[in-house]
């Protein structure tokens, strides 16, 4: 008996009419679509973008070639050497992230322990030929003095949380 | 209008009567498929759009014409281009001959079906007797192009997909004809011009109230013949990436899709024909708007009722999810064949009663 009653029911097809109503509905709703180029989504401070090494005020480069970042890298995209220079310290002769191996994870920022490679709000960047993605020391510490005023207020933000 | 143009043309004198009767119709064809071709291409960019408003997106709104963005209307002229530059690459497996007639025996049924549908009472290429026999062989012939372009692949899925389509729209076919019976016994006629003849009178004489199951099923069936969501287990993206057109490209692809938008309007303009009073006003009889230009039958009531109902195939595609195949074949048999059998009795006592409003005339 039930079973005839839910065949019947069926036939009015009550529960298709229900899911029309539905997307009728959103039909007139809001849409959400953020048009792109014109308009953009809201960005985190903690953004993780394109690479930046980053250099103290007085000019010097950050990086101290411990090479932390190296092994935290769990795609095995940063290539560091290193040497002795004439004033003792220790810096790298060569800082490499291959952005097409780069999972943007962030933990090469976490692990630095003077904030020396960090990640920025940029998302928009191409390579038109081979290489055009492997970020060196200079193309690094390039990106970071455009954006250090960017980088500095993200970092500051976000300081109280770390 | 054509008889002004065969006069004019008659009066050059040199012009044998046979080539003139040639190229009245050849403009009677490019006048119904030029516009054809145009709906089938903003049909595409319709259906982008209206499932993108359901789905909170809002669709195409990019491509404009000349510099201006109009909401994307370039969109389709964009597509065409770009199809019709893109390579069109053979299978090496691929039985190249089938392999590109399948496209065209896919084109030309879903294209010569419209030498029959009446857009008024005089405006019809082909007047037969029989066009909703004709309607329904070539829409089955339809299928033979899905079929050869899944074998001629010579690839795994378009076979699946061919498989499913056939037995898919072999099922429909039965439970579509038994709906187009009931029209038949209703109307007395197989003619399209005539059945629209026959619900005279407003929208309470409209074949849908007394057919109302058939003209539910019909509908449906027609969804499923045309392999639209959600019965397009021959497309099933999710399962056979895009079953029988996996392996087309450019032009090819392009003429499938063609056909199938083609088939879609089909659809929708015999449903607004046989249920809805095709051209027929709904507004006949009304005492205040009777008098006033609303109540004239013409053209656009027909384009008005069709857009109906290709706007509730976008809108079925946004809001259902997929038949699984074996649904699909209960709901065939086991539902709308039964259903169909029983309305065809019911509408058989009506038509002998001549129960009005519908039937009391003939």
């Amino acid at each position: 008996m039930n079973a005839m009653v839910a065949f019947f029911k069926s036939l009015s097809l009550k529960e298709l009419r229900a899911g029309m109503a539905v997307t009728g509905r959103y039909f007139f709703g809001k849409k959400f679509t953020v048009q792109y180029p014109e308009e953009r989504a809201p960005q985190s401070p903690r953004f993780r973008g394109l690479h930046a090494q980053r250099r103290y005020p007085n000019g010097e480069e950050r990086c101290i070639a411990c090479k932390l970042c190296e092994v935290v890298c769990p795609a095995l995209a940063i290539t560091i050497e290193s040497e002795q220079r004439a004033d003792g310290t220790r810096r790298t002769t060569r800082y490499d992230i291959d952005l097409t191996k780069c999972i943007f994870c962030g933990f090469c920022e976490e692990a630095c322990p003077v904030d020396a490679i960090v990640e920025t709000r940029i998302y928009e960047y191409h390579g038109e030929q081979r290489g055009d993605l492997l970020m060196t020391k200079e193309k690094l510490l390039a990106v970071g003095d455009k954006h250090e005023a960017q980088i500095a207020a993200d970092r500051a933000a976000d300081a109280k949380y770390r | 209008m054509f008889d002004a143009i065969e006069n004019w043309m008659q009066a050059f004198g040199w012009l044998p009567d046979g080539l003139i009767t040639l190229l009245i119709i050849l403009l009677k064809i490019v006048l119904l498929i030029a516009p054809l071709m145009g709906a089938v291409a903003y049909l595409t960019y319709f259906e982008r759009k209206v499932i993108g408003y359901m789905q909170v997106r809002i669709g195409p709104n990019r491509v404009g014409v000349f510099g201006f963005r109009v909401w994307g209307l370039g969109q389709p002229l964009a597509d065409a281009v770009k199809l019709m530059f893109k390579e069109v690459i053979i299978p090496s497996g691929a039985n190249k001959g089938l392999f590109l007639m399948a496209p065209v025996l896919a084109m030309a049924p879903a294209l010569a079906v419209w030498a029959v549908i009446p857009f008024g009472s005089e405006m019809v290429i082909a007047d037969i007797n029989a066009s909703l026999l004709y309607v329904l062989a070539l829409t089955s012939v339809g299928v033979y192009g899905i079929i050869l372009a899944g074998w001629a692949s010579n690839s795994k899925y378009p076979f699946i997909s061919a498989m499913r389509s056939a037995a898919q729209i072999v099922s429909y076919e039965i439970a579509m004809g038994f709906a187009l019976v009931g029209v038949i016994l209703a109307a007395g006629s197989l003619n399209l011009g005539q059945i629209v003849a026959g619900q005279q009178g407003g929208i309470w004489q409209w074949y849908w109230l007394p057919l109302l199951p058939l003209f539910v099923i019909y509908f449906i069936s027609g969804v499923a013949e045309t392999n639209r969501a959600p019965f397009d287990v021959a497309e099933g993206e999710s399962e056979i990436v895009a079953g029988f057109h996996v392996e087309y490209s450019g032009m090819p692809f392009a003429v499938f899709f063609l056909a199938e938008y083609a088939n879609m309007i089909l659809i929708a303009v015999l449903a607004a024909l046989m249920f809805m009073g095709g051209w027929l006003s709904p507004f006949e009889g009304v005492p205040v708007l009777g008098d006033t230009f609303l109540a004239e039958s013409s053209i656009v009531w027909l384009l008005a009722k069709t857009s109906m109902f290709l706007f509730l195939y976008l809108w079925f595609r946004a809001t259902f999810p997929r038949y699984r195949y074996d649904q699909i074949m209960r709901l065939g048999w086991k539902v709308f064949i039964p259903i169909t059998i029983v309305w065809l009795l019911v509408v058989g006592v009506l038509v002998i009663t001549g129960t009005p409003p519908w039937f009391d005339v003939a």
